[in-house]
């Protein structure tokens, strides 16, 4: 005979609350406790040690107009998400494209541009940097075939930023390719055939086919990009520590310095509020012009 | 004379391109495919040769900066430095620790986020919706912003410099997995409850006995995933682990070069190792890889 107990657990309602409950746990102490702190640690000052400390905006105050390595760090990021997310898009774009033609040997090419996203950063970032080096490294040798001057690559201000973009670039282009073939996979040959018979090129076939059917997965990675390129942590902390002369300092990069270097835990909340005001912004944005370019059947 | 012929000899690729350029509408299929050869080509080739000068310097050893001009096929070949990682420093242990963290790390995502993925898709009760909305909503916050209050968690509960800070979030589900095993539940016809149920099964038994079983590629997809988030993670480790007995492979390697002067040679044997298990996974599972990324853009 079932008990009260048991015959309380099995009904619907409760199993399915039981079932969630690390999922409740997981969202009340990892995710939306977390984010409430932060913003309450984002008006203090607190090292951890000592009890914290009121200051009201003051870290916000500090953020904008005391401490240039802050916007510093902010323009840096920017600058790697503008040029890596529409760069990284295109080339993506252009793979996923090649791929989509009835060739052989699929599976070899998906093969080749799936290392490097699988690989982890630590390991690219290793590998580049000795390809980067500017006495021995491979990448100048093989400027010097073309007779091209050597680049000191990580090691000068005005490239090591280029120089990481690449990396990022050359790692993420496998990801983005599966989703913009999958989609490019969705296309109805119908629409190519009747484009055919009304006598579009390939290149109009492209742009009046391709592209507006293409347009939401399109937007899809925009912002996934958009999203995870503002993060960008492990390619600075591994190939230049934010160096030379904080050209690769990026914001995630100086939250991590702040908070867990020099524990200062109410100005790395505040930096990190920011950031996430700025992605929100971002993303919003995206949301709102998608309605111009992206089309929806 | 037929573009197609000419297309069809090698060596006339730069032909057909002129030939394409002149003629879009009548491309042929040849010369397409051909275009679309040379695309792939070149970038794949683009990705490839960084690794394979990567197991080109490790077999040089610590010759590899006195071969200038770099030479491909190292002379002698220097086997020993994939030995000598594990000698300069506890390699074996991080690699130990990786497993570990990797692991439970898997093995709490595909628990918690199928037992959620199944209520969600399956059980009706109050507050689903509001729940299934936060639990989405929560993909939008950065890991930066809950990190800080998240380590001040952890310090308080002593957890510091162990792998519980790493590993407990894997148990408490997380959006990317529910969602995946959400969709994955909702395909499988519903009257296979309905006539468990009417078996005598509860709900529990339901889960184990029909929707896990029959979820073995989302499984799969979220499994090999969660190991290669876990297995390449920088930062979580980091931020947890400070004695050098506890390090994962990718802090072991970040640190790695900030000793002394960098060997280049034991860099790249240690950088490879390092990648050998997710790619042996990637070969093994590439479907789901494939899977995983085309569906539900999983990113982390």
């Amino acid at each position: 005979m079932p008990t009260r107990l048991t015959e309380f657990l099995e009904s619907e309602p409760v199993a399915a609350y039981v079932l969630l409950l690390p999922t409740i746990v997981g969202l009340a102490f990892f995710t939306l406790g977390p984010v409430l702190a932060a913003l309450a640690i984002s008006f203090m000052r607190w090292d951890l040690t000592s009890p914290p400390e009121w200051v009201g905006l003051g870290n916000y105050h500090a953020m904008l107009s005391l401490d240039p390595l802050s916007r510093i760090s902010f323009v840096n990021t920017l600058y790697y998400v503008v040029v890596t997310v529409p760069v990284g898009i295109v080339l993506s774009l252009l793979l996923a494209v090649a791929m989509n033609q009835k060739i052989r040997g699929i599976v070899l090419y998906r093969t080749a541009y799936f290392l490097p996203v699988i690989s982890s950063t630590v390991a690219v970032s290793l590998l580049w940097e000795w390809l980067y080096h500017p006495e021995y490294g491979l990448l100048n040798y093989l400027l010097g075939l073309f007779t091209l001057p050597p680049s000191k690559w990580l090691s000068d201000p005005s490239t090591a930023m280029p120089a990481i973009m690449i990396v990022s670039i050359w790692r993420g282009l496998g990801f983005n390719m599966v989703i913009l073939l999958a989609g490019l996979q969705g296309v109805p040959q119908e629409l190519y055939d009747a484009a055919s018979i009304d006598g579009a090129g390939v290149r109009s076939r492209f742009l009046h086919v391709t592209l507006p059917m293409l347009s939401p997965i399109i937007f899809f990675v925009t912002v996934l990009s958009v999203i995870s390129s503002f993060q960008v942590f492990d390619q600075t902390y591994v190939m230049t520590k934010g160096g030379p002369l904080n050209a690769t300092t990026t914001v995630v990069f100086y939250i991590f310095r702040q908070a867990f270097e020099w524990f200062h835990m109410g100005y790395a909340s505040a930096l990190s509020y920011v950031l996430f005001a700025i992605i929100l912004a971002f993303t919003l944005l995206q949301f709102r012009i998608q309605r111009s370019w992206v089309y929806y059947e | 004379m037929g573009v197609l012929r000419m297309s069809s000899l090698p060596g006339t690729v730069t032909t057909t391109a002129r030939r394409r350029t002149r003629h879009p509408a009548r491309l042929p299929a040849v010369g397409k495919r051909l275009a679309a050869h040379l695309v792939l080509l070149t970038g794949s080739i683009t990705m490839v040769l960084p690794f394979a000068w990567m197991v080109s310097t490790a077999l040089k050893g610590d010759q590899a900066l006195m071969t200038y001009p770099p030479q491909w096929i190292p002379n002698p070949i220097a086997w020993h430095t994939f030995i000598e990682v594990f000698q300069v420093q506890p390699f074996s242990r991080y690699l130990g620790n990786s497993f570990f963290y990797a692991l439970l790390a898997t093995l709490g995502q595909l628990a918690t986020c199928s037992m959620a993925g199944y209520a969600f898709a399956r059980l009706r009760f109050p507050g689903r919706g509001t729940l299934f909305i936060m639990l989405l909503a929560s993909l939008m916050i950065p890991y930066q912003v809950t990190m800080i209050p998240v380590f001040v968690i952890m310090k308080y509960l002593g957890w510091v410099d162990t792998f519980k800070p790493l590993v407990v979030p894997n148990w408490v589900g997380g959006a990317f997995g529910t969602f995946l095993l959400r969709q994955f539940f909702l395909s499988i016809p519903s009257e296979l409850m309905d006539a468990a149920k009417i078996d005598g099964s509860d709900y529990y038994m339901i889960l184990a006995r029909i929707y896990l079983p029959l979820a073995g590629p989302a499984l799969a997809t979220l499994g090999v995933f969660t190991f290669m988030w876990a297995w390449n993670d920088l930062l979580g480790p980091l931020i947890y682990l400070n004695s050098p007995w506890n390090y994962t492979v990718s802090i072991g390697l970040a640190f790695f070069q900030s000793r002394r002067y960098t060997i280049w040679g034991q860099m790249m044997a240690a950088a490879l190792i390092s990648l050998v298990p997710i790619i042996v996974l990637f070969l093994l599972a590439q479907k789901y890889f494939v899977q995983g990324i085309a569906t539900t853009g999983l990113r982390r």
